[in-house]
């Protein structure tokens, strides 16, 4: 596996953050999510502008083998989605913490930081996986 | 840990991931599943298949015990090496299983069944057996590869010792040639073109290893599942079970009716089917609006009632969703799938959805 980028928080179900320089928050499924997942097919977006809860379905990811939801780290509206995955959901695939990023949030309470992951904690869960 | 085959070492030399397949650790993928698929397609795929069962048969009476055993009828094979694709009901006319029967000679048969319904298929040929003379041989001791694809027979000749190569090269669809301990049939599970090819299992490596060396794709599990669905070839224990009539599977062209008289086991229960309104379609479907048809997913049909998908998946040769699934009897062509609390439109299409690396339905 390579190495995870050093400027994103990560959850526990396999998500990245990023802090964008406008405030608000871009979200995609990490590498090791994708490769477990297979190759992707069908991705379901939320509609921009929607709120939705910390914890909450936000989206789903299918590959070949399974439907998987994707589940909101932070509490906020969306603020855009990743049109481009709805013809190229492979691109989750090819570019996970780049193009294949799948919504952009505008958080309701800020950035709670304690409740993430540093590159160093999601690449121990990692590593605990793998054993 | 389960069981490996004689390939497991090469499987993950290749990089595969590999995963428990009724006990046996066999692989998923070997990077993308997608593009093993299309390799079949479109040139040639490799797939390990050690773990299916062999069963050879050998008696006097070994035909009349597979007149008696099976739903199809092993007078239709006439000339060696033939094949027939059948299926092993139970009293009630559920599937024990699904199997395919190679004609060796007079006095021998060869069958080959699933890997996860080995232990309960050997124990009923065994019990069905019995008064009839029949000698009973597992043949574990032997490797088994499937290469399909266009040139799947043309990539995979070099494998075939000279002294027969020229003979599998001609033999037609449907039809194994047996040479020694090798046995080279035009049968596969994929809708294209190719060979099943078993070996002692002290030749695996190195048919892989000329297999690759000559451009053969290995191919896994999740490939192998995607292209049996396009050619909507049944799976045991999601297509059908025994609780499943093959009539109501999709699998009626299996069960030779006639002649009347011949007695196999479950004919009786599979009759009182035959002929009934009630009797359930086993039917393709394609999804007409975006998202992903799975297993067990409900299909409604609007004034007529309810039926459930027993295989379903995205389509890697169409991009779109495709499901086979078991709906009420009726004349429809279209139907709701609930797909995780929306319900999508499908269409009812002719299977099968691709054969021969084209598409076959109306997209």
């Amino acid at each position: 596996m390579s190495e995870l980028p050093g400027d994103l928080l990560y959850t526990n179900d396999h998500e990245w953050l990023r802090r964008e320089g406008d405030g608000s928050v871009s979200i995609g499924i990490t590498a090791h999510a994708a490769t477990s997942l297979g190759d992707l097919v069908y991705v379901e977006l939320p509609e921009a502008g929607q709120d939705v809860e910390a914890g909450g379905e936000m989206a789903v990811v299918e590959s070949v083998k399974a439907a998987s939801d994707v589940y909101a780290p932070i509490a906020g509206s969306i603020a855009a989605v990743n049109d481009d995955l709805a013809d190229d959901p492979e691109k989750i695939n090819a570019d996970p913490y780049g193009d294949g990023w799948i919504v952009r949030m505008t958080p309701s309470d800020g950035l709670d930081e304690s409740a993430l992951m540093t590159p160093d904690a999601y690449q121990q869960l990692l590593d605990e996986l793998d054993d | 840990m389960g069981s490996k085959t004689p390939f497991y070492d090469k499987h993950v030399e290749a990089g595969a991931r590999i995963v428990d397949f009724g006990g046996w650790d066999m692989p998923l993928h070997y990077g993308s599943q997608k593009e093993e698929h299309h390799a079949v397609r479109q040139n040639a795929g490799a797939f390990d298949v050690s773990h299916m069962t062999i069963v050879d048969l050998a008696g006097e009476r070994v035909r009349d015990f597979l007149q008696y055993l099976v739903a199809n009828d092993v007078a239709k094979l006439q000339d060696y090496g033939k094949a027939l694709y059948t299926s092993m009901l139970n009293e009630n006319g559920g599937v024990i299983d699904d199997l395919i029967i190679y004609f060796l000679g007079e006095t021998r048969y060869r069958l080959v069944v699933n890997a996860a319904t080995r232990e309960k298929d050997l124990a009923w040929i065994r019990k069905q057996a019995k008064g009839f003379d029949v000698a009973v041989t597992e043949r574990s001791e032997l490797a088994m590869i499937a290469v399909q694809g266009p040139k799947a027979r043309e990539l995979a000749a070099p494998c075939i010792d000279a002294g027969f190569r020229e003979a599998a090269l001609a033999s037609k669809p449907f039809f194994g040639l047996e040479a020694g301990e090798w046995f080279v049939a035009r049968t596969g599970y994929t809708g294209e073109d190719g060979w099943e090819i078993v070996m002692p299992a002290a030749d695996a490596h190195a048919v892989w290893d000329r297999l690759l060396a000559s451009g053969v794709a290995p191919a896994g599990l999740g490939a192998r599942d995607t292209l049996r669905l396009e050619a909507a070839m049944n799976l045991y224990g999601s297509d059908m079970d025994e609780t499943i009539s093959p009539l109501e599977a999709g699998l009626e062209w299996t069960v030779a009716w006639e002649p009347a008289d011949r007695d196999f086991i479950g004919r009786s229960a599979i009759e009182a089917l035959r002929n009934s309104p009630d009797r359930q379609r086993f039917v393709g479907l394609l999804l007409e609006d975006k998202g992903v048809l799975r297993n067990h997913q409900k299909v409604v049909v609007d004034g007529i009632g309810e039926g459930e998908i027993t295989s379903g998946g995205f389509s890697p040769t169409i991009g779109r969703s495709i499901a086979l699934a078991r709906v009420p009897a009726g004349d429809y062509d279209r139907a709701r799938v609930d797909v995780r609390g929306k319900l999508l439109n499908v269409r009812i299409v002719k299977t099968p959805f691709v054969r021969n690396g084209q598409i076959r339905i109306d997209v």
